[in-house]
């Protein structure tokens, strides 16, 4: 009985002096990120023994969280670089002050689209497309015509076959909302909200995020799932390529304004001690070996026009000609009223 | 040596009262420090009072209706659980059968799965394509599944049985096993039988542990956040979803704060409420607690039957169905998921050997319970002190209980404002995890040991006293063993809830130390029957391993405390 009272205050004893004890290492690049931040060991490890830099990586949650815990963060910012603010969020973190500019010589490589401001504020690394995706099989088996507008998924003929997830707690969600409102506009004889009163009609299921969506109500990825169409990225066929069909499961629909474009940016934290270094790990992440690699480590593509997409996504990804790409100075402003009237909307 | 005793005395003493300040700071430096640094910034953004969330709130019906569903779903779901909890006790405390203390510990397993893994657990049951309806259509000839619960009430109130249902077990259990018989057979023999030994004599007796256990059970439905998320669709919003909208999406902190002082203010009532109802027992009398017999006539196999069908159809099978999917690949059986767990093909430098999650996981679960057991402790003699003012229960009982009454989100916030300079800089350190989860668990040991400790009779400590026993002797020799039981039940949920905790820790920014319930999340936030594969098998390591250790917790109670 003795023993664990004494095993106790040992661990206390430890906790506390690793409490107060931090280690300072000039070197150390703390990269603030959100939890589906990855990247391959050699490709990381390779820039670090080139410039002798130590990257520890910090994650809080999703991209709207390391947002916001920044602005409440502001002046004392919890890192050096924030890599993973997109396009719906970046709006906020710029209003709140909270990025250094800094333009990376590699920018040269990138489309001019991509690139947000003349300032720099922030660099584009990544871009994704949230798309409608479906289930090759079950719309031969059906002999169903694919969707080619977001008009179509009105249709009878697809009546209670697609998921959507909720824009209020959801990325991929809110990404189709805005796409919805790119199409039919706020004002007019057919707003987006009449379009969503006939969604719902149409027997349109709404999910609190993407993996629920996916993984439990999508035929091709769940024994469970009753519905054929969801959104989802169009990263997301290649990685169901079925090695004995050689072919992959799923397919994207890139018809024109059915897709919306995500950015991610990173930024140099205001604040941060170690401006010259940070600039170096931007220029990194625009590196062709940083930018080959984020393909298969995040579902997510290159913007740097040298980096090749690995093969698979290569034969199955789609990109669209024409994605949806709203001002993010709109999405801010407007975010709160578009969410409530669609939640009105739907509920009804 | 009198001289001597009185000086050691006097010591034990301030050390005492100086024992009982150290869960005081603690939560006044974890959590009210943070929880009013937030609300500060929310309500005077710019020095100047905003209460315009509050106008809000006030002015809208949406919100009028949130709350009157967050109330509804959680009076409904604390009324069944407890329910079909009471019978439950009932058979644990009065029979003997093979596998009971391990059908205890699997019961307490769902308190462990993350949301997302227990949503997709049910839908393999009863989804529209799920095990129940196939049978359903197979037998009678059916075109359309029969049972269409996705996104209903109902789904919501049965989820919420599934996670609760051992609270409430393990505590009235805990509690009546403690109890002595006697008065049962007194009643007995002065005529008492069926519904009036339970409404005139069992209840009563057991209402310190009933009302204690509803009241958690009512806390956690009434903050219930992934499983109403994910299972009601958007037809049905806690005010918990509200406050982690407004917060994170919108970042409108004088609503957030505005919502979560509505929550923290009904939480205050229902503590004041518990509080007055949990009046101070006449201690009854420990001796001769009831002994589990075989069950040998009829109606003993019925009760022990038919309780037993109901926690494989409610607790086992969904679990069951899970390892089913995690085991399956293509309809045959396959440990691919498993040893595809340990493969990093895509040679990430974030990739999280199995054995590294399990291994964070019990770290930060082995010292979560060894905090939450010493201050949560401490905490019930405060709070249950018959020496210190009334006043003092009272204020820090509704108090210690409000972390859990809290959303991970506010909380997190809090930390990342005020716990910002050295040498409480901790927002980028490990020790936020642990802190947040000690902070939960702690409710847990506080209740579990507080009707214990109330039943203690002074008598028998004072008797001890008399013999010349030390207070240390008389701890160690009559608390200890008293309160072994509500330790152990403590242990058990402080150690569940750390396992299985994602909220508050995805709330602070964190160096790569992932549990396993964050792996879980990364794997069904990728694409790939692969990917979902995977968060299928590391589901069932995580059941696995929390299994285990509930089974080491039980058996720590028999080798550390001798019963009486």
């Amino acid at each position: 009985m003795k023993s664990p009272i004494r095993f106790i205050i040992v661990v206390m004893v430890v906790l506390s002096t690793a409490i107060f004890a931090r280690a300072q290492d000039t070197e150390t690049l703390r990269v603030l990120t959100h939890d589906s931040f990855n990247v391959s060991e050699d490709v990381l490890t390779a820039f670090e023994e080139e410039t002798g830099i130590t990257v520890e990586i910090l994650r809080a949650g999703d991209a709207g969280q390391v947002v916001n815990q920044s602005i409440l963060a502001a002046g004392n910012p919890l890192g050096d670089v924030l890599y993973g603010v997109d396009n719906t969020f970046l709006s906020r973190a710029l209003e709140n002050d909270l990025f250094i500019p800094y333009q990376s010589p590699l920018l040269e490589n990138v489309d001019e689209s991509f690139i947000f401001d003349d300032a720099y504020s922030v660099t584009p690394i990544d871009y994704g497309d949230v798309c409608l995706n479906y289930d090759i099989g079950y719309f031969e088996e059906n002999e169903l015509a694919l969707p080619d507008s977001l008009e179509a998924l009105t249709d009878e003929a697809y009546q209670g076959l697609l998921v959507v997830e909720n824009p209020a707690t959801s990325s991929p969600g809110l990404a189709f909302l805005l796409a919805t409102i790119n199409q039919f506009g706020t004002e007019g004889d057919y707003t987006y909200l009449d379009y969503w009163t006939d969604l719902v009609e149409n027997d349109v299921l709404i999910t609190d995020g993407w993996s629920d969506a996916y993984y439990t109500y999508f035929t091709a990825a769940s024994e469970d799932g009753t519905y054929p169409l969801v959104v989802s990225y169009a990263s997301s066929p290649p990685v169901t390529y079925d090695e004995d069909l050689e072919a992959a499961t799923t397919a994207s629909i890139v018809a024109d304004g059915t897709c919306f474009r995500q950015i991610e940016y990173a930024g140099i934290l205001n604040g941060t001690e170690k401006e010259e270094v940070a600039q170096q790990f931007i220029d990194f992440l625009l590196s062709v070996d940083f930018q080959e690699d984020l393909t298969l480590q995040m579902y997510v593509f290159p913007v740097n026009e040298e980096a090749e997409l690995p093969e698979l996504f290569a034969d199955y990804a789609q990109i669209p000609e024409n994605p949806v790409l709203l001002d993010v100075v709109d999405i801010e402003e407007n975010r709160e009223a578009w969410i409530e009237a669609w939640t009105e909307t739907v509920l009804r | 040596m009198d001289r001597n005793r009185s000086s050691l005395d006097r010591l034990w003493h301030y050390l005492r009262y100086g024992l009982l300040l150290v869960p005081v700071l603690f939560l006044g430096i974890f959590f009210v420090y943070p929880l009013v640094s937030i609300f500060d910034l929310s309500l005077r953004p710019d020095g100047v009072l905003d209460l315009s969330g509050f106008l809000r709130l006030a002015t809208s019906d949406y919100y009028r209706d949130t709350l009157w569903f967050t109330l509804l779903q959680a009076s409904l779901s604390t009324l069944l659980t407890i329910i079909l909890a009471i019978p439950g006790a009932y058979v644990f405390v009065h029979y003997r059968f093979p596998g009971r203390s391990l059908l205890m510990s699997l019961m307490t397993l769902p308190f462990v799965l993350p949301t997302v893994v227990v949503a997709a657990a049910f839908l393999a049951l009863i989804g529209p394509r799920g095990l129940l309806n196939t049978t359903l259509m197979t037998w009678f000839g059916l075109e359309t599944a029969p049972i269409q619960l996705t996104q209903t009430l109902t789904l919501i109130l049965i989820v919420h049985v599934f996670y609760n249902y051992a609270v409430a077990l393990r505590m009235i259990a805990g509690y009546w096993a403690g109890l002595s018989a006697r008065i049962e057979d007194a009643a007995r023999t002065l005529g008492a039988h069926g519904w009036r030994l339970w409404w005139y004599v069992r209840l009563p007796m057991l209402r310190p542990a009933i009302t204690s256990a509803a009241l958690l059970v009512f806390i956690f439905t009434f903050t219930s956040f992934g499983v109403v998320l994910i299972l009601g669709g958007i037809r049905f919003a806690t005010l918990e979803v509200q406050i982690y909208y407004q917060a994170r999406n919108l970042l409108n902190l004088p609503m957030a704060a505005a919502l979560s002082l509505v929550q923290i203010g009904i939480m205050l009532v229902m503590m004041i409420v518990y509080t007055r109802l949990q009046q101070r027992m006449t201690s009854a009398s420990t001796r001769a607690p009831i002994q589990p017999n075989r069950p040998s006539t009829t109606k003993d196999w019925l009760l022990l039957g038919g309780n037993l069908l109901f926690m494989a159809l409610m607790l086992v099978m969904p679990l069951l169905a899970l390892v089913l999917r995690a085991i399956t690949v293509d309809g045959q059986f396959s440990l691919a998921y498993f040893t595809g767990l340990s493969m990093n093909p895509r040679d990430s430098i974030l990739f999280v050997p199995p054995a590294v999650a399990v291994r964070n996981s019990l770290f930060f679960a082995g010292i979560t319970t060894v905090f939450a057991l010493l201050l949560g402790t401490i905490t019930a003699y405060l709070i249950g002190s018959r020496t210190l003012p009334r006043w003092i229960g009272a204020v820090f009982d509704p108090l210690f209980m409000l972390p859990l009454a809290t959303s991970a989100v506010t909380l997190g916030f809090g930390f990342i404002i005020a716990l910002d300079e050295p040498p409480l800089d901790l927002r980028s350190s490990w020790v936020l995890i642990p802190i947040a989860h000690t902070l939960v668990a702690m409710p847990f040991v506080v209740r579990s040991v507080l009707p214990a400790l109330r039943n203690i009779p002074a008598s028998v400590q004072e008797a001890a006293q008399v013999l010349g026993a030390s207070p240390w002797q008389v701890w160690r020799w009559i608390d200890l063993p008293l309160l072994s039981r509500g330790l152990v039940v403590g242990a058990t949920f402080a150690f569940a809830v750390s396992m299985g905790e994602f909220g508050a820790s995805v709330f602070v920014a964190r160096p790569d130390t992932p549990t396993m319930p964050v792996v879980i999340f990364r794997l069904l936030g990728q694409p790939g029957a692969e990917n979902y594969g995977q968060a299928l098998a590391l589901s069932t390591l995580l059941l696995l391993v929390c299994l285990s250790s509930f089974v080491a917790i039980e058996r720590f109670r028999d080798i550390g405390v001798g019963e009486f």
